[in-house]
């Protein structure tokens, strides 16, 4: 199996319908108007020789070995920076042109050391393959005198010679390697948006600096790796490659990190993983990456990863190592006992947003077909489910209505409670880069995320809202555009139901839905709202991307419901650069919540209690399926209080350490009698587990992952699972073990039950993914190539519904006990629970959760920048180091919850959005005071969780 | 705070949302509702609320609805594996 080829073109490619015909090296070449002539070239198979050229930036000209002549004019221009025209003839390659050529590498090579054979990139340098490609053969002007390579010059001290900055944890900088090619500035600058490097000096003396010569991890610098990746020397090296060496293959696979599910070719020496490059074919990063995906994968052989099942009776017991068969046997025995005993509604399951859809797809049939009832939910319950509860009621379908190219198209944008350049860092990248172009920016959150003022980004509008009021602020958005007349009438008339419109525009008209009338509510003053939706109304092209910030509220249906209605009024459905787009937490989010994890619906979000589509599925499981809808999350955890609900099986997810209010969640699997927990790793909630079945990574399964955008791309296995089976084969197992005549024996064959069963999945299969790359669900006869962009032609409910908005306070209060308004987030460099990225060097950048406070309320408190500090709500209390920032408001504090020492859930209570019970994580009154370290919960915590993951026979483990 | 409480709780929470909604749907988009989303064992106890307990706390709207609200089947016939 060879590397997955990638031709690098030298300059991105022209979006022009208008063809241009020309001649190069005597052959008729048609291409776009705009393209350079290096590209049109090498579209035609022509490779002009180039260093500072590659087609991930724009062209630059400044290594001169891309040189051509053209008939007619004089001199040699640079083919990168020069535009086909029609009727030139060219030619890549005369006498005059190979001198010139040679001189250049001559020039290059004086100054570059010549360790070619020890050299990390030895096979993969560009320097090396031009040298050759130019037919240099000797250097005129020797390697003494002047030079950045050595660190003495005849024993002097030589002071252009920099030392390598290793502090980045995944990967070096060697400046004596450096062709001054500006490719990684380039990168940094236009494709990540970062502004983190520079060139400084001029001439001889220009070199690479990070921020203002800083190290690498002391800069701004994000660690994404989109310099590493255009570097074409052996300066930017990743350290994986220095100690491994070259990949010999590489596969296509998809990032088992957040929503954006960005394709990565995994490069292999044999089974170890020397490194992951972003694919540029992928569609929804093209080619672009982040921290956890590019680097973060050390995990997967981490030694913490537990690799047989094991069982305990009691959870104070040590774990007890078994062989898979005992491990089915018991699960089955165990919960068929507490079935017989307790009844069939005893035990339910909860599926996996980290798994394929394969394997979600299989737990839901295990809980239906296997316990025969619908307590089956996943973390969407926690995340997304008002998205789909929301944009159901609205528009027919739930979810995103675009995919992620539509962002280049937009002139307006507005991000409301989501923090993309920490959270999905590649659109981030992607919308920046719009946003340099001119698009304008409206930023609804409590926080100043860096969206609202970065390098070369500015948004026109930030809303700062108080926590707990979005309904309020967006409805008075929709009273603005409303009452000023700015609705788009053509579109409403012609999409949605008028009468609904009107009864929904009486509504938003009122008074109090004014934004003078909210500001006290809210906190953002009306000027600004009112500003905010003349903007987004007239702009042009306006798209929402919301997050969790909108949905984990009380009111978080409401809030989706306001923004479709929003999107619905200023005609922003339907087309390229609009839509609603939900940025989905984890990266297989979406598709957990399309194979029928909720347990009210059926794969292809249809209701449990339809007769034919339970028909569908009871006529191929062999089964009756119940028809009344399950429990979820949070109502297992108070049935188990309650003591009705005994078992549970949870495929990778940490509901103790994600779900708000651990101790009532503690108290749950308390209270249960078998629970078993499918994971990478001890944890947290395998505190409370009676049996443990070690799961298996992204890298060690085949299946395939749906993004935010719907997008079903392919997971390839490029090593054996180290814990020996893929997680579908161990649901497959268990399910035999329970009695269910199950055989699949590969994922395809999951994906064609899912296709054959679910009409929006009707065409998808592996072959179909393998032709096409990637295809968006809806993905059926209807749309054979699927659908990037959704609500085309109409509603996919018929008519888009108007629903009205009405801001309800939330229930969690501040008063003089909890005086401050608690809000939860992520970080870039740590992914939810942390399982994954704690056990990674991305530790570097994010050790420890902190609790980010205004000047003035850490003043009033006596508290300084780095003091402990205790955080209580009524729920629970914990303490955390303060972080003391403008970024937050007076009044209002943010932590991230990515470690299980600090327990920010909880502090978190059990308030939760009115139509999903999605959990109202955003807003909890709390205090914060002084405090000398750790409280007695943490303690106790700690104390519990090392004892309980003892393994007999083992040395405690290290966590 | 018990589990009664919560049901109740969160029962409200469904009228007020329709309490905010035109026409003379309300008592019928609270009983959808939790007629697609409340598990059996959850209506019981709502039953149990409602028929025992006087409705105590429920919102009018959602006592409204009580009557449109569908009658989980008696708590014994769930009580057996599915293999049974």
């Amino acid at each position: 199996m060879p590397l997955v080829p990638e031709i690098d073109y030298g300059t991105p490619a022209s979006r022009s319908d208008k063809l241009v015909t020309l001649t190069i090296d005597g052959r008729e070449v048609t291409v776009p108007e705009g393209t350079s002539i290096m590209r049109a070239s090498m579209e035609a198979g022509i490779e002009i020789p180039k260093l500072c050229a590659t087609d991930m930036v724009d062209a630059f000209g400044s290594c001169r070995l891309c040189l051509v002549e053209i008939q007619g004019r004089a001199g040699m221009p640079a083919s990168c920076t020069t535009p086909v025209a029609p009727g030139l003839v060219v030619s890549t390659q005369t006498s005059r042109l190979k001198d010139v050529r040679r001189g250049v590498m001559e020039l290059y090579i004086s100054d570059h050391p010549l360790d070619c054979l020890t050299c990390a990139a030895n096979g993969d340098c560009e320097l090396q393959d031009m040298a050759g490609a130019v037919g240099l053969r000797d250097v005129r002007y020797g390697y003494d005198g002047e030079n950045h390579v050595r660190a003495r010059n005849d024993g002097a001290i030589n002071i252009k010679w920099q030392p390598k900055d290793e502090s980045n944890p995944y990967f070096t900088f060697d400046a004596s390697k450096c062709i001054v090619c500006s490719r990684c500035v380039r990168a940094c600058e236009e494709v990540q948006g970062t502004f983190a490097l520079t060139i400084e000096g001029r001439g001889f003396d220009s070199r690479v600096s990070a921020g203002q010569h800083e190290a690498f991890v002391a800069s701004e610098c994000v660690s994404c790796g989109a310099c590493v990746q255009a570097c074409p020397t052996a300066t930017l090296t990743e350290k994986s490659v220095i100690e491994i060496g070259q990949p010999e293959h590489s596969v296509v696979t998809t990032c088992a990190y957040c929503g954006v599910g960005c394709s990565f070719k995994a490069e292999m020496r044999g089974e170890e993983l020397v490194r992951m490059v972003p694919w540029k074919d992928g569609q929804a990063n093209r080619g672009h990456s982040c921290v956890k995906g590019r680097f973060a994968y050390g995990y997967s052989t981490h030694r913490d990863r537990i690799l047989n099942p094991m069982i305990r009776e009691k959870i104070s017991d040590p774990w007890r190592e078994v062989t898979w068969e005992e491990a089915y046997a018991h699960v089955a025995s165990e919960f068929r006992r507490i079935q017989y005993q307790y009844g069939r509604d005893s035990i339910g399951g909860i599926t996996s947003s980290r798994c394929t859809n394969e394997e979600t797809y299989l737990v839901q049939k295990l809980v239906r077909a296997g316990f025969g009832n619908n307590n089956v939910d996943t973390c969407a319950r926690v995340c997304h489910s008002p998205t789909g509860y929301g944009l159901g009621q609205t528009f027919g379908t739930s979810a995103g209505t675009q995919n992620f190219d539509s962002v280049e198209q937009t002139d307006v944008v507005i991000v409301i409670g989501a923090n993309p350049t920490d959270g999905h860092p590649v659109f981030a990248s992607r919308l920046k880069k719009r946003l340099r172009q001119g698009a304008k920016l409206i930023v609804i959150d409590p926080r100043r995320i860096d969206l609202v003022k970065g390098p070369h980004v500015q948004a026109s509008y930030h809303l700062p809202l108080r926590p707990g009021t979005n309904v309020a602020v967006v409805t008075a958005l929709a009273h603005v555009i409303v009452t000023e007349g700015l609705y788009d009438e053509k579109f409403i008339r012609e999409r949605c139901d008028w009468s609904e419109f009107e009864d929904w525009a009486g509504f938003v008209s009122e008074e109090r839905h004014s934004p003078e009338a909210v500001e006290t509510l809210t906190g953002v003053p009306a000027e600004l709202v009112r500003g905010a939706a003349r903007l987004f109304a007239k702009g042009g092209n306006g798209s929402i991307y919301y997050g969790l910030g909108v949905t984990e509220h009380s009111q978080g249906s409401t809030t989706v419901m306001a923004i479709a209605n929003l999107a619905m009024a200023t005609g922003n459905i339907g087309r390229p650069g609009v839509g609603v787009n939900p940025l989905r937490g984890q990266n297989n989010v979406q598709g957990s919540c399309d194979m029928g994890s909720f347990p009210h619906e059926l794969p292809g979000y249809r209701h449990i209690s339809d007769d034919a589509t339970r028909e569908t599925f009871e006529k191929l499981w062999g089964v009756k399926l119940n028809n009344e809808p399950g429990l979820r999350i949070p109502n297992m955890l108070d049935a188990a209080v309650e003591g009705t609900f005994k078992g549970i099986y949870i495929q990778g997810e940490d509901i103790l350490q994600s779900d708000p209010d651990t101790k009532h969640v503690s108290a749950g699997l308390a209270a249960m009698e078998c629970v078993v927990v499918q994971d990478l790793f001890l944890n947290e909630t395998a505190n409370y587990a009676h049996v443990f079945l070690p799961g298996s990574t992204f890298l060690e399964k085949d299946g395939t992952f749906t993004n935010a955008e719907r997008r079903i791309n392919r997971v390839r296995r490029v090593m054996t699972p180290r814990n020996g089976f893929a997680d579908w084969e161990v649901t497959q197992k268990l399910a035999q073990a329970m009695g269910l005549a199950w055989n699949y024996s590969h994922p395809s064959e999951i994906m064609d039950e899912i296709a054959a069963t679910t009409p929006s999945f009707a065409l998808v299969s592996y072959d179909y993914l393998e032709k096409m790359g990637s295809v968006q669900w809806p993905c059926n006869e209807k749309h054979p190539e699927g659908s990037p962009i959704m609500h085309v032609d109409g509603f996919v409910r018929g008519k888009g519904k108007f629903i009205r908005t009405e801001y309800v306070a939330t229930d969690e209060k501040t008063g003089p006990r909890f005086p401050l308004l608690l809000t939860t987030g992520r970080i870039l460099s740590q992914y939810n629970v942390g399982a994954q990225t704690r056990r990674t060097d991305n530790v570097v950048w994010h050790d420890e959760d902190r609790l980010e406070i205004h000047p003035h309320d850490a003043e009033d408190r006596g508290i300084r920048d780095g003091d402990w500090v205790r955080l209580a709500s009524r729920s629970g209390e914990t303490t955390l180091h303060a972080l003391i920032t403008d970024r937050v408001s007076p009044g209002v504090v943010y932590t991230t919850f990515h470690h299980p020492d600090t327990q920010a859930n909880v502090i978190t209570t059990d308030f939760s959005d009115w139509a999903t019970n999605c959990p109202e994580y955003k807003v909890t009154a709390v205090q914060v005071s002084p405090s000398n370290g750790p409280s007695d919960w943490q303690v106790e915590y700690d104390e519990q969780a090392r004892r309980s993951r003892r393994i007999a026979g083992k040395l405690e483990a290290a966590e | 705070m018990s589990n009664d409480a919560k049901l109740v709780r969160m029962a409200n929470q469904i009228a007020t949302f329709f309490h905010s909604q035109p026409g003379e749907d309300g008592p019928m988009g609270v009983a959808t509702h939790i007629n697609k989303f409340w598990e059996p064992r959850m209506r019981r106890q709502f039953f149990d609320i409602v028929d025992n307990h006087g409705g105590a706390g429920l919102d009018p709207l959602v006592l409204e609805a009580a009557a449109l609200v569908r009658r989980p089947p008696a708590e014994g016939s769930a009580r057996q594996a599915p293999d049974a």
